[in-house]
């Protein structure tokens, strides 16, 4: 069994925490995907995961055994680290059978699970190179192996296409969906693309400063962020903010006046009416603001930069000011910076939060 | 481009103008050690300076052989380098490897204190030394005195210190998560990895142990422990002294070293020089 537990995990340098109680079950066979911004705690959990890490406090099960204090080498797991961690001075085949081979493991079962792994990763050609002598494709792919050459419960993998570029990128995100269907092991991901994030995940696991925001699946946590956070950081381009105040509730409907476009009112669905003149910020993904023409619910702004990127175009608004818009168009469309255009927020698609960032539903 | 051209070949003589010179001054002493081992002593002690090499190296040789049986004090000298040499390596970079990659308590305390001892001149050390060694393990003109007080080395162990801190910590991490032992990822991993520093540090040991004249002076002075520096060292004192002889051995000791400087000098320049650059 590959699933993983952690109960009240914390973890400290010092007086400083890093990690603060983390909780969260993950299940055999799961992908799920750790995000945050630089310095959240999320490769720090993983290599606290990992037993590189010590626990301050909490505990950590892998499948039915509580590992907290357990050496890396015998938790079950294995790890993908960004920079490779290739031995050098090791052929393709010493680098994959390097742990077997010190463990005392058979030579004819150690060849086999090579053999195993070269042909999963198509590296049967390459066994005889050295790390230097490979690409930085070709090298991640050896590091996979070595973490497949081990039958682990659980793979970790530490942000391992950060150093390859775009479009090898691409290829190893399809490479790693596939081995997950393949091998139907649990993998723990840390990464901070938002795209590997939404591609990859079962479940993704937010974290801020420490602390797990929201655990969700990838549309659950675009469609459906529990604060402002969240809804901030997934998403690209992120969702726009637009501050106001709240004013008459009627109908199950919260009327919000946005102070910084023009006083447009628009009414939100929301099941507890809210003081007037209670602070709010208003959360608009750009795919759903609408370009057309003057209504309700409507501001006029003023485009200062346009991204063009075929299918789509990106109209950048107030980019100077607290608050920038960002309009996504589907289409090809000829906007240019310095036109006028009229914006409409659907109120079905809005998103309401209060002053301090949790989610106003 | 031709203007170019030109100005970096002046550039290159002006360079050379200056370097050969040096150059040569440098060698003179080894040259003239040279000359002055094939050469009777009434020749060296002539007016006329004479710079090309004569014929009575093996002559010279002979006397010097039969005066100190230096063959033997060669032997000596090579065990004990060899031994030193390969010891020191040993535990420096191991005291290098623990304390670049394990935290412990103490640790900064632990490196000042190498590093201070960095700081401390030979002599003050080696009074206490001579008298714990000979005095009260009464260990005089034995292997054991020769080559184990001089084997802790606080260079080597900071040397190799440094080596290891710069490697990639992933590299060690990746090995343990592989359920590698600690012993097997320094044996394995870490020494290989550090394979330049350790010539070069190999390199210095050799030649700090090849060189050492006062602490094999004052710990063996029986002829059948002595090493080539003190034995030849021991010659200044007498009335009668072939300084023809004195060369040869002067040459014989100086040689090995220029041999193995030159043929290990790229990964000597390699460890001295790495971690410099990206």
């Amino acid at each position: 069994m590959g699933s993983v537990s952690l109960e009240g995990v914390s973890k400290s340098f010092g007086a400083i925490k890093v990690i603060h109680g983390a909780d969260l079950d993950i299940q055999d066979g799961e992908f799920v995907v750790f995000v945050g911004p630089s310095g959240c705690g999320k490769s720090t959990l993983l290599r606290m995961i990992a037993g590189l890490e010590s626990i301050s406090h909490g505990s950590l099960r892998i499948g039915d055994r509580l590992v907290t204090d357990v050496e890396p080498g015998d938790r079950g797991i294995s790890m993908v680290f960004q920079s490779y961690a290739l031995y050098p001075h090791m052929d393709v085949t010493e680098n994959l059978s390097f742990g077997l081979r010190m463990n005392g493991n058979k030579a004819a079962d150690t060849s086999e699970r090579v053999r195993g792994a070269a042909s999963v990763l198509q590296l049967d050609s390459l066994l005889a190179r050295l790390p230097k002598q490979l690409s930085g494709g070709q090298r991640q792919r050896v590091a996979i192996g070595r973490s497949i050459v081990r039958k682990p419960q659980v793979f970790l993998f530490d942000e391992p296409l950060s150093n390859l570029d775009a479009e090898l990128r691409v290829q190893m995100r399809v490479e790693i969906a596939r081995l997950h269907h393949e091998l139907g092991a649990t993998m723990i991901y840390v990464t901070h693309d938002q795209t590997e994030a939404m591609t990859l995940a079962d479940r993704i696991v937010v974290l801020r400063a420490g602390h797990i925001e929201q655990v969700g699946t990838p549309l659950a946590l675009y469609t459906d962020p529990d604060n402002q956070f969240v809804a901030g950081f997934i998403g690209s381009p992120r969702m726009n903010f637009l501050t106001g105040e709240a004013r008459g509730h009627v109908d199950g409907r919260q009327a919000v006046v946005l102070s910084g476009q023009g006083d447009a009112v628009v009414e939100v669905a929301l099941s507890q009416p809210l003081p007037s003149g209670t602070p709010v910020s208003l959360g608009l993904r750009p795919e759903h603001a609408q370009v057309g023409s003057p209504g309700p619910g409507t501001f006029t702004t003023t485009i200062d930069v346009v991204e063009y990127l075929g299918a789509t175009s990106y109209l950048y608004s107030g980019t100077t000011t607290k608050e920038p818009l960002i309009v996504a168009r589907q289409g090809v469309h000829t906007d240019r910076a310095g036109d006028q255009v009229v914006v409409g927020v659907p109120p079905d698609k809005a998103i309401l939060f209060a002053a301090d960032g949790t989610r106003l539903r | 481009m031709k203007s170019r051209s030109r100005t970096v070949l002046l550039r290159s003589l002006a360079l050379h103008a200056v370097i050969v010179p040096l150059a040569l001054l440098w060698l003179l002493p080894i040259w003239m050690m040279i000359v002055f081992a094939s050469m009777e002593d009434s020749a060296i002690f002539s007016a006329e300076v004479q710079l090309w090499p004569g014929d009575r190296f093996i002559e010279n040789f002979h006397e010097l052989q039969a005066e100190l049986d230096f063959v033997r004090t060669i032997v000596v000298s090579v065990v004990v380098a060899v031994i030193y040499t390969a010891a020191s390596v040993v535990l420096t970079s191991m005291a290098g490897w623990a304390l670049a990659r394990y935290r412990f308590h103490g640790r900064g305390l632990v490196v000042s204190i190498i590093l201070g001892t960095m700081t401390l001149p030979y002599f003050v050390v080696v009074i206490p030394q001579f008298i714990m060694v000979a005095r009260d393990f009464g260990l005089s003109n034995t292997w054991i005195a020769l080559i184990v007080p001089p084997l802790f080395n606080s260079l080597g162990v900071l040397f190799m210190r440094q080596a290891f801190t710069m490697m990639p910590a992933d590299l060690f991490d990746a090995a343990r998560i592989d359920g590698v032992s600690e012993w097997q990822i320094f044996r394995h991993v870490a020494l290989p990895l550090a394979r330049p520093m350790l010539a070069a540090l190999s390199i210095i040991l050799f030649l700090h142990s090849w060189n050492n004249y006062l602490w094999p002076l004052l710990i063996s002075n029986d002829r059948s422990m002595m090493t080539a520096p003190v034995a030849l060292g021991s010659l200044f004192g007498l009335l009668d002294v072939s300084w023809g002889g004195v060369m040869v051995g002067s040459v014989l000791l100086t040689a090995p070293m220029l041999v193995v400087f030159i043929f290990m000098q790229r990964f000597f320049m390699a460890g001295i020089t790495a971690g410099a650059v990206k």
